[in-house]
């Protein structure tokens, strides 16, 4: 039964926020495993025992104002406290005012039909220069540092979404989103595209790769020298 | 109508195949059209389905018996009559709609998208609503408000017919070059809205078309179904009198008047984006791709509702009847329907915390999403309590009851996940949301309607459909409807994203832990092909009773409510006088009753809810 087992089956996290979103999956988990197991075994045991039997009766019950404030007031707060719960974790991956600051890298990503454009504005810090770098697909980030992502579309919407970052923002044309993430690991990781964008939808890909600190710099150089 | 409606059910009034059968403007053939229609369109839908579960498990393959063999697609040696069809296609010098859409009989990316575009289209607005409100509500309302027809009985055929005008324009999106639409059942601006971004024209134009139209059939028949529950119940029928399905229909109407016409001019500004050159929804002509999402989901999360109310409102019809007891919590039911209805108009932002939409609407939306959990938990326990001393009888109308409880239960608590912001960061368009949702329609509001047309059935054909035909269909229904469902959720804990047409070009859902995403893929294709065969047994079942069932009695089931009072077959006017209501429609098991029932129509002196009536009041 280890499949039902549902934490288990997200991918291994590799993001300095990964752990947030997985906690809150792993309580939401719990709470709805445990009403769920309660529910059906309420239910199960009501079945057996008071199924049809010659002799007995069905009593004439009509309800219980008790019963109902009772799980009216607890599903309530229950609701409300993972609500409350929730809500740092969500201004912290995406209230543009609570990104950590001093980033790494900052990167322009543009979904178009159907690739990601990944533009570096090189060493002058600025997009539409001449140092300006623009990769089809690969997205370059040193492990470890906080990296900042405009976000962008040409044409239709496109999703950014990289499962191990626990990370995804739609791409819409005509406006840039900012977001930020903080890779833990060194590798290569893919970015699907996870809202539906036309016929090449599926399998448009792009790759994240994580470098390590002497790797990534390698890497800058390689391409703007020293 | 009415003017015939007070001849006693011993002389009908003659009248014409094509008034009886087709226009008919009896409330009860309308309903019988709704069902038939609908039940035709749940296996067109299905069909498209079992095409795209093909495609997600065997990606890039021929379908069998239409495509190519494998020996031919390998050494190219004509081994089946179907490679040799394939060769003279190939050869002429035109293109089939087949070589267009399924090239060899793989399926081509751009058909797939309109496949899984059209399961939802024609699953939501052509198979459920059709057949909880078309055919429930419409067969429903006047018999258990006890009145004899509808309000507008010539407003209530034309919902019907253009309800089928709607669908023939539907239907005929995949014949027009081009393709059917492909953006998804939720059809995203711009790929929804600029024809060179799909390469779908007529299609996307169609699909627009027949919803505005679908829309129009909705309205007539919500403007109906509120008149009518207003207006003409029976004498004593008071609104806390009224049986909870037909409070769940009266709620839906008003969602669905309300609902719709949001829709239908977000419908317009895509048919004029597409078709006069306007740009409501392309930021190059000053207009925001998010306009749509707000108006469609402000639109559509209502409709979710409306799609799951009615469902809720008919187990809490059968579980009581089958329980032989009241049903827990009557007005707590009612307050709790109301309340989901409310809430739905204010957390359509759920579906779009990823949309690039301000941040700081998500606490608001998350919040009030989670606060569904609370009315439907209300409800949840109220069927349990239902079953609580009950004397439970497994009919097959309460198996399928029972299983709506059960299946609720989980497309509830899977909803929590969702509505939780951070966490829909990651599930966010994934196949945990498609494990949602089809829980939540197919194992909530299927299964209602599977139970309810075999609750209703002996009033609407004066005949039983078969007992143990249907037991088999159920269990082979419910068993397989969770192998197909059930591993979504693990899929989408694995980051398996929806509407891909194959899975095998990501790495990270090959190598998905424990289990590869494919072998799961598989499993789930096996299982929705044993549901999809399962159905054939519930066509069978239906039409086969509809001439030969056994003959049912007036009142097979024991039940109190009103159409049980009504004759079999109902004739028209549906009561011979327009009963008297007594109580409540729940009165089973009453301490020093004769007899476990005790029908709205009877006195019913020692409940608290049997408050005798003077003879002549009326509702109200």
């Amino acid at each position: 039964m280890k499949w039902l087992n549902f934490p288990a089956w997200l991918p291994e996290n590799v993001s300095t926020f990964g752990q947030g979103v997985d906690n809150l999956f792993i309580l939401i988990y719990w709470i709805t495993a445990i009403v769920f197991l309660a529910v059906m075994a309420v239910l199960v045991v009501f079945i057996i025992k008071y199924r049809f039997q010659e002799g007995r009766n069905a009593e004439y019950i009509e309800g219980s104002t008790t019963l109902e404030i009772v799980w009216t007031a607890a599903t309530t707060v229950i609701v409300f406290g993972l609500a409350m719960l929730s809500l740092p974790q969500w201004n912290k991956i995406k209230f543009p005012s609570q990104f950590p600051g001093n980033p790494g890298a900052v990167v322009q990503v543009n979904g178009k039909q159907f690739n990601w454009d990944m533009t570096y504005p090189g060493p002058d810090g600025e997009w539409g220069t001449d140092d300006d770098l623009q990769l089809e697909n690969q997205l370059h980030v040193p492990v470890n540092e906080v990296v900042h992502i405009r976000l962008t579309a040409d044409d239709v919407i496109h999703s950014f979404f990289v499962p191990q970052l626990r990370l995804k923002q739609d791409a819409l044309p005509g406006r840039f989103i900012n977001m930020w993430f903080e890779a833990t690991k060194p590798g290569t990781y893919e970015i699907p595209c996870a809202e539906l964008c036309g016929f090449g939808h599926s399998g448009m890909l792009g790759y994240l790769t994580v470098h390590t600190e002497e790797d990534y710099a390698a890497w800058i150089s390689e391409r703007w020298g020293e | 109508m009415n003017d015939h409606a007070h001849d006693s059910h011993d002389h009908h009034h003659e009248e014409s195949f094509v008034r009886k059968y087709i226009f008919s403007l009896d409330h009860k053939m309308i309903g019988k059209q709704f069902l038939i229609f609908g039940l035709i369109m749940f296996m067109v839908g299905g069909g498209l389905a079992l095409l795209f579960r093909w495609q997600l498990a065997w990606p890039d393959r021929p379908v069998p018996i239409i495509g190519v063999s494998q020996t031919y697609l390998e050494e190219g040696e004509v081994a089946t009559a179907a490679d040799r069809k394939w060769e003279e296609r190939f050869d002429d010098d035109k293109e089939t709609w087949l070589e267009t859409n399924m090239p060899s009989g793989v399926i081509d990316p751009a058909f797939y998208n309109s496949l899984f575009t059209m399961h939802a289209t024609i699953m939501v607005f052509f198979v459920v609503v059709p057949l909880l409100v078309g055919a429930f509500g419409n067969f429903l309302i006047p018999l258990m408000i006890g009145t004899r027809d509808m309000a507008f009985p010539v407003l209530n055929m034309l919902s019907f017919w253009s309800n089928m005008l709607g669908a023939v324009i539907m239907m005929a999106g995949f014949f027009v070059p081009g393709g059917h639409a492909g953006a998804g059942w939720t059809g995203y601006a711009p790929l929804s809205s600029v024809v060179d971004l799909s390469g779908v024209n007529w299609g996307q134009n169609l699909w627009c078309i027949s919803l505005i139209v679908m829309g129009i059939s909705s309205l007539m028949g919500s403007i109906n179904y509120i008149t009518t529950i207003i207006n003409m119940r029976a004498p004593g029928m008071t609104w806390f009198r009224l049986p909870l399905a037909i409070w769940a229909l009266f709620i839906v109407a008003i969602l669905l008047l309300l609902a719709f016409p949001v829709v239908a001019s977000a419908l317009a500004l895509i048919l004029f984006d597409r078709m006069a050159g306007t740009s409501f929804f392309l930021a190059t002509g000053g207009g925001d791709p998010l306009l749509w999402q707000h108006l469609f989901w402000f639109f559509a999360h209502p409709e979710v509702y409306i799609l799951i109310l009615p469902g809720m409102g008919m187990a809490s019809e059968m579980l009581p009847v089958f329980a032989r007891k009241p049903i827990f919590g009557y007005k707590s039911m009612v307050f709790a329907m109301i309340a989901i209805a409310f809430l739905s108009w204010i957390v359509w932002g759920h579906h779009m915390f990823q949309s690039g939409m301000n941040p700081a609407l998500g606490l608001s939306f998350m919040t009030t999403t989670m606060l569904i959990a609370v009315p439907s938990a209300i409800k949840t326990f109220n069927w349990l309590g239902t079953l609580h001393r009950a004397s439970i009888r497994f009919t097959v109308p309460m198996l399928h009851s029972l299983a709506f409880v059960s299946m609720f239960v989980i497309g509830g608590l899977s909803g929590i996940f969702m509505a939780n912001a951070p966490v829909d960061i990651y599930i966010h368009d994934t196949y945990f949301i498609v494990a949602h949702i089809h829980y939540v329609v197919f194992g909530g509001s299927v299964f209602a309607i599977f139970g309810g047309i075999f609750y209703w059935f002996p009033k609407m054909y004066g005949r039983h459909m078969n007992a143990t035909l249907g037991k088999v269909h159920f269990w082979i229904s419910f068993l397989a409807f969770n192998g197909v469902f059930f591993p979504m959720h693990i899929l989408g804990v694995g980051g398996h994203m929806r509407r891909i047409a194959n899975p095998m070009q990501y790495e990270f859902l090959q190598q998905m832990q424990p289990i590869s995403a494919q072998p799961i893929n598989v499993f789930i294709t096996i299982c929705a092909f044993i549901l999809g065969a399962a159905q054939f047994l519930l066509l069978i079942n239906v039409f086969w009773s509809i001439f030969r069932g056994k003959v049912a009695e007036q009142n097979p089931w024991q039940a109190n409510t009103l159409e049980w009072h009504a004759p079999t077959p109902v004739p028209h006017g549906n009561f011979g006088a327009i009963p008297q209501v007594h109580h409540g429609p729940y009165e089973y098991s009453v301490p020093g009753a004769d007899k476990d029932w005790t029908p709205q129509t009877e006195p019913n002196g020692e409940s608290p809810h049997g408050e005798p009536v003077p003879a002549g009041a009326t509702a109200d």
